[in-house]
């Protein structure tokens, strides 16, 4: 019982990063149809100017707010990058999905192979207050703190998401541009700026993502947020484009599959299982969990 | 004594071409919309109506000049385009079906001054179905809701798509009612395969064949001559 609960909490603690990924990604797909591979580039720079700002950040005594300043920190570096990614390289680019899959990818390998050139392949040990380390008894099974963090975070970025989207003007012209863009600028609405943001809330979403995983494996590494991007893809797919709830839903299936399989069946199974889902899903629901579970 | 004044030219269309998927769809558009009443752009299936008016709103790529008020358009984005005053009703409606009703006028407003009492006014059933999603709707309530956005600004130009496409003979009465209410407080433009409605409420008409303009000229003397109703539209008899 208590393996199972531990494998259940932290199955679910890698569903949050998953979801905080995929939301982004999903956002951007379904509003913009573009698939972005620098997704995780985002998360990585996020990682990493966490990490880096941290060693400045001794004067703060308390080390709890020293991690919150430092993830600040973080996300903002997330969020400014993409944005620029999306001012710079995404915009020219518009109507040229071919261009915009290359030059995303093309930004992946470069951030992954920047970040190895300046602070080499090894993984970076990550400096988490001592209480996310410490473990925390659940029927029977000692959870590490991280873990609860972790969903939390990825709860309310869900939450707020599904605020931001029901009750604001920005997110209003984002579900209507999902379905149907060219409609909404012939509302006399400019989706670029809608563009903007929902890569900058997704830039921000993967730089928590970063910070987030960095306390999960205990360090940052430069390719970590390739790695967590493919599985991100796949939550995306399977729980639908553009909906941000088939994500959540399809992240916490990803996450606890994984784990799952890793520990039941066999080591290294997990990924496998991944995939197997994600055909399975395809075949019985071509758009994905969402227009099964909830009505986008 | 007082001289019939000719009513002034508010759009101007020159030279359009669109090419869509390697296929020269618009070949040198040219006609002038004349400002107040309804103008109807006739012609038989995919001569290039939907196309022209999707042009004009810069949602395809489009070559040659459209002009609102002497304003040129052609290199502004679309939301500019529509920001000017222009107002539009697409032929399948394109309403935001996960949206609901009141989202979906909320969306359309431009400024403060949204026009919900001559909305509601028109259509009362859209007060009542405020939180409805509009994909759960009739598709004569889906038009409503897609006419209510265009006539919810204070538009100088409406550009409508097929507006009675798919209605039931009710209905089809109800929307020639609405537009022409529309017609007292906009231009419009209006792509139309029911002559009866053109003939009812349109004051001039410009007819399209194989993207090109083949002719141009008062609505009712084109509907009224059956010999030219058949060779433009492909239709038998006139609408009276």
């Amino acid at each position: 019982m208590d393996t199972f609960v531990l494998l259940t909490i932290t199955g679910l603690g890698l569903a949050a990063m998953y979801f905080l990924i995929a939301s982004g990604l999903s956002l951007i797909y379904g509003l913009m149809g573009v698939l972005n591979f620098a997704h995780g580039a985002f998360l990585t720079v996020g990682a990493f100017a966490t990490w880096s700002i941290t060693e400045h950040l001794g004067w703060i005594g308390n080390e709890t707010l020293r991690f919150i300043a430092a993830g600040a920190f973080g996300l903002l570096a997330g969020a400014v990058m993409a944005a620029l990614v999306e001012f710079v390289l995404i915009r020219p680019l518009y109507r040229r999905p071919i261009e915009q899959v290359l030059v995303t990818v093309g930004l992946a390998l470069a951030v992954g192979a920047l970040v190895q050139g300046i602070w080499g392949p090894e993984v970076q040990p990550f400096p988490s207050p001592q209480w996310m380390r410490d473990t925390t008894t659940v029927l029977g099974a000692n959870i590490p703190n991280d873990r609860f963090v972790e969903i939390a975070a990825a709860l309310i970025v869900l939450v707020g998401l599904q605020a931001f989207l029901r009750r604001s003007r920005y997110g209003l012209i984002i579900r209507a541009g999902v379905e149907n863009r060219a409609m909404v600028t012939a509302l006399g609405i400019d989706v670029r700026r809608a563009f903007t943001l929902v890569f900058t809330i997704g830039g921000v979403a993967a730089a928590l993502a970063g910070v987030l995983s960095s306390v999960y494996f205990g360090g940052v590494e430069p390719h970590r947020g390739t790695s967590l991007l493919i599985f991100a893809f796949i939550v995306v797919v399977i729980g639908g484009l553009g909906s941000i709830e088939g994500s959540a839903y399809a992240a916490a299936v990803v996450g606890l599959t994984q784990q799952y399989a890793n520990y039941y069946a066999s080591s290294g199974l997990g990924d496998l299982a991944v995939v197997l889902l994600l055909a399975i899903v395809l075949l019985i629901k071509p758009g994905g969990l969402a227009r099964a579970v909830v009505a986008h | 004594m007082s001289v019939a004044r000719e009513p002034r030219t508010l759009i101007e269309v020159s030279d359009l071409h669109v090419h869509l998927a390697g296929s020269h769809v618009l070949q040198g558009v040219a006609f002038s919309v004349p400002e107040g009443g309804v103008t109807a752009l006739l012609g038989r299936n995919g001569v290039g109506k939907t196309t022209t008016l999707r042009a004009m709103l810069g949602l395809v790529d489009a070559r040659g000049a459209v002009s609102l008020d002497g304003r040129e358009l052609t290199r502004m984005p679309t939301h500019e385009i529509v920001q000017l005053g222009i107002g539009y009703v697409p032929e399948d409606r394109d309403v935001f079906a996960g949206l609901t009703v009141g989202e979906n006028m909320k969306l359309a407003e431009r400024n403060g001054s949204a026009r919900y009492d001559l909305v509601y006014e028109l259509f009362p059933e859209l007060r009542e179905r405020t939180d409805q999603r509009a994909g759960t709707l009739s598709g004569g309530q889906q038009q409503m809701v897609a006419i209510a956005r265009a006539l919810l600004n204070e538009n100088r130009v409406l550009l409508i798509d097929e507006p009675t496409k798919g209605l039931a003979p009710l209905l089809v009465t109800e929307v020639a009612r609405v537009l022409e209410r529309a017609a007292e407080i906009a231009t419009i433009l209006l792509v139309e395969q029911n002559l009866g409605v053109v003939h009812r409420i349109a004051r001039d008409a410009v007819v399209l064949d194989q993207g090109r303009v083949v002719h141009t000229g008062p609505a009712r003397a084109l509907l009224e001559d059956s010999e030219q109703v058949h060779r433009y539209l492909g239709v038998s008899g006139a609408a009276h």
